[in-house]
C-alpha cells in the first residue's frame, strides 16, 4: 500500500512537472481538503474586522462557513456554524453584534464562547450534558500581528512555525502603517472563478505572466511594472518553505532608492502620511520602509498580500473558487488610504482592470485540462538559475516558475504525510 | 400628491438591499419619458454592440459611474465597489477595452439586454434622474451568465443634448460572488 502511495505521488509530481488531473480530479480535491485544508494554518481574518466585543463576521475555512467573533470577554472564537441539535445554521446574518445565537429550528440558544445556554422544554433533557452540545470550534486558533488564522488539527505545528521567514513580509507590511497596524474594514469583493484553487495559488507570484495577461492596461496607464517583471528586472523570487512564496521587488525599489516609488508615487505628494512615518520610526527608518514598500507574498494555502490589497482564495470544488479581495488600510493614515482604496478597486474583483484578465486565465487554463495531451504542465522555467540567499531561501528570477516549483514541493509532503 | 415617497419599512436587511428611501415622480410627461427611454434603450444597444467610443460620447466630463458590491446604497469613499470610475477612469476602461488584448473581452462577451420599470425620481434641478431595471444575458468562453440590476441616472441636457452625468447599476447579487463582469454593464 505504502508503495503504491510512494509511486502515484512519483507519478503526478515530477521534477518541474505537475499532472493535469492535480487540477480536475475530484477524489484528489477531496483528499486536499482533508491533508491541506483541514490540517493546516488557514487564513481566516483580519481582528479589525469585528473591533468591538460582540462583533461577528462570516468567513471560511475552505468551503466551510466560519463565524469569527469577537466574543464577550473580547477574546477571537472561530465558531462553526452549525447546530449541534439538527445541522441547522444558528446565524444566518454575514456579519453583526450579538452575545448569543439561536437556532430558529428548536430554539436551542448558545453564547458567542460556543456553549449552549438553553434549549427549549428542558425538562426533556433530563441527565443531558449541556457542557458536550456546545457549537463546534475550529481546533486551534492563532494571530499574528492582527491576522487571525485556524487549524483543524488539533495538534501540530506552531502558527509561526508554519508562517516560519514568510513572517518577515507580515512585519514588512505593518510597518507601512504609522501607527504598525493595518486594518482591513472596506468590505470585499468576491469573484467567482469557474478554476481550480490552485490555478490561483500559482499565480499569485508568477512574475511570467504580467507582461502579456496585463499587457493591454499597462500600456495605456503609466506604470512601471515592466522593470518588475520584465527580462532585465532585478526582483527575485523567493520560496520560504511550507509553500509560501514571494516576489521580491525591493532590489528593484532600492535601486531607485525613492520613498514611495513602490506606490508610484512621491513623498512629497503624501505629505502627512510621510510626516506619521517620520514620526513613529525616525526619518532614516521611515526611509527605508517607504522605499522597500509593502510585500507580494503568497501565504500557502490561502492568503495572498498583493503590495496593497489583500486576496483570501478560497475552493468551492475541484473546479470552482473564490477570490475575496479588499484594500489593506493602514490605521491611522486617512491620506493614503483613500488612494489605497481608488487603486484596489480599479485593479481587483470582477470588473477589475487586472483580477478580470487574471481570472479569465484561470479559468482556460482549467478547460485545457479537458484535453488530454500533453498531460503534464510545464513548470521548468528558472531553475537551472535557482540559489539560495543570505538566509539560506530558494530564490530565482522574477519570471521564473520557482514559486510554482516550491508550492508543488509543500503540497506533496502534506499529501504524502499519513 | 406629485410624489410618491418610498418608504421601506422592515428589517434592515431589506433597507440594505432595496435601499434608502426614494422620492418617485407622479406626473407624467410623455414626451420626456419617451425621449428618456430611448436615450436609455440606445445606450443598451452600444453596450450590447461594444461600440465603446459612442458609448463614451454619452457621458459628461464630469460623470460617475458607479457599481456597489455587498447592498444599495453603501459609502463609495469608504466600502469597496466593483466599479468607481470617475470620468477618466472610465476614459481608461474604454482605453483598454479598445487594446484588443483586454483578455476576458477577447472575444467580447454576445449580449443582450432587456430594461424595463421606467420611473422618474423628483429632481430639484433641471437634471433628469430615472430608475429602471435591466436583464442582460451573456455569453462567453465560460459559458452563459444571467444578471439583474436596478438602475439609476443622472442625464443632463447639454448643449440641447441628453448626457449621462450618473449611472448606478445595483447587481441584485451584489452580496455573493460573482463570475468576472468585464463588458459594460
Amino acid at each position: 500500500m505504502d508503495g503504491n502511495q510512494i509511486s502515484r505521488w512519483d507519478e503526478l509530481i515530477r521534477p518541474g512537472m505537475v499532472h493535469g488531473s492535480l487540477y480536475s480530479d475530484e477524489a484528489i480535491f477531496k483528499e486536499e481538503m482533508e491533508k491541506i485544508w483541514f490540517t493546516t494554518w488557514v487564513y481566516i481574518g483580519h481582528e479589525s474586522e469585528v473591533p468591538e466585543k460582540n462583533d461577528f463576521v462570516t468567513k471560511s475555512l475552505g468551503p466551510m462557513p466560519v463565524l469569527m467573533v469577537r466574543d464577550s470577554n473580547g477574546k477571537i472564537q472561530l465558531l462553526l456554524n452549525r447546530c449541534p441539535h439538527r445541522g441547522n445554521a444558528v446565524c444566518v446574518q454575514e456579519q453583526g453584534n450579538r452575545a448569543r445565537f439561536t437556532c430558529p429550528y428548536h430554539s436551542w440558544t448558545f453564547s458567542n464562547t460556543g456553549d449552549l445556554i438553553n434549549y427549549a422544554f428542558p425538562e426533556g433533557y433530563e441527565g443531558v450534558d449541556k457542557s458536550k452540545l456546545g457549537l463546534g470550534k475550529v481546533a486551534r486558533v492563532a494571530s499574528y500581528r492582527g491576522f487571525v488564522f485556524g487549524s483543524m488539527a488539533a495538534e501540530g505545528p506552531t502558527l509561526e512555525e508554519h508562517l516560519g521567514g514568510a513572517i518577515r513580509t507580515i512585519d514588512q507590511l505593518c510597518d507601512n502603517s504609522p501607527t504598525g497596524e493595518i486594518e482591513i474594514n472596506a468590505g470585499y469583493l468576491k469573484h467567482r472563478t469557474r478554476a481550480n484553487w490552485k490555478f490561483i495559488l500559482e499565480n499569485e507570484c508568477d512574475g511570467y505572466h504580467p507582461a502579456f495577461v496585463h499587457s493591454s492596461i499597462f500600456s495605456v496607464s503609466s506604470s512601471a511594472i515592466g522593470d518588475l517583471y520584465g527580462d532585465k528586472a532585478v526582483a527575485v523570487t523567493r520560496a520560504f518553505g511550507n509553500g509560501h512564496t514571494e516576489v521580491d521587488p525591493r532590489p528593484e525599489f532600492r535601486r531607485r532608492d525613492a520613498p514611495m516609488s513602490w506606490f508610484g508615487t512621491t513623498s512629497e505628494r503624501l505629505p502627512e502620511y510621510t510626516k506619521q512615518m517620520n514620526e513613529a520610526y525616525g526619518d532614516r527608518r521611515a526611509r527605508e520602509i517607504m522605499i522597500d514598500g509593502t510585500p507580494h507574498v503568497m501565504i500557502f494555502p490561502n492568503l495572498f498580500i498583493a503590495e496593497i490589497q489583500l486576496f483570501v482564495i478560497q475552493p468551492i470544488s475541484v473546479n470552482e473558487s473564490i477570490q475575496h479581495s479588499t484594500a489593506i488600510q493602514f490605521k491611522g493614515a486617512p491620506d493614503i488610504n483613500r488612494r489605497l482604496r481608488q487603486q484596489t478597486m480599479g485593479s481587483v474583483g470582477p470588473a477589475g482592470f487586472l483580477l478580470a484578465d487574471d481570472t479569465e486565465m484561470y479559468e482556460r487554463n482549467q478547460r485545457g485540462l479537458e484535453i488530454r495531451e500533453p498531460e503534464y504542465l510545464f513548470l521548468k522555467r528558472g531553475e537551472h538559475r535557482e540559489r539560495r540567499d543570505e538566509d539560506g531561501y530558494l530564490i530565482g528570477h522574477s519570471t521564473d516558475d520557482l514559486p510554482s516549483r516550491e508550492i508543488w514541493k509543500h503540497y506533496r509532503s502534506m499529501m504524502e504525510a499519513t | 400628491m406629485t410624489t410618491d415617497i418610498q418608504e421601506n419599512e422592515g428589517p434592515d436587511i431589506l433597507k440594505e438591499w432595496v435601499g434608502k428611501g426614494r422620492v418617485y415622480e407622479k406626473t407624467f410627461n410623455p414626451e420626456l419619458y419617451h425621449e428618456v427611454q430611448q436615450f436609455i434603450f440606445r445606450e443598451a444597444r452600444l453596450q450590447d454592440i461594444h461600440d465603446y467610443d459612442a458609448w463614451e460620447a454619452l457621458w459628461t466630463d464630469n460623470a460617475l459611474y458607479w457599481v456597489p458590491a455587498n447592498g444599495t446604497d453603501t459609502d463609495p469613499e469608504r466600502q469597496m465597489s466593483l466599479i468607481y470610475d470617475n470620468r477618466s477612469r472610465i476614459a481608461l476602461r474604454i482605453r483598454q477595452l479598445k487594446t484588443g488584448r483586454r483578455h476576458s473581452q477577447t472575444p467580447p462577451s454576445q449580449l443582450a439586454r432587456v430594461i424595463s420599470n421606467f420611473e422618474f425620481l423628483t429632481s430639484s434641478n433641471d437634471d433628469i434622474k430615472v430608475m429602471c431595471n435591466v436583464q442582460i444575458f451573456e455569453t462567453n468562453l465560460r459559458g452563459d451568465t444571467m444578471w439583474a440590476a436596478r438602475n439609476e441616472y443622472t442625464l443632463r441636457r447639454i448643449d440641447g443634448v441628453l448626457k449621462m452625468a450618473y449611472k448606478k447599476v445595483v447587481l441584485i447579487n451584489n452580496n455573493k460572488a460573482i463570475y468576472t463582469l468585464s463588458f459594460l454593464v
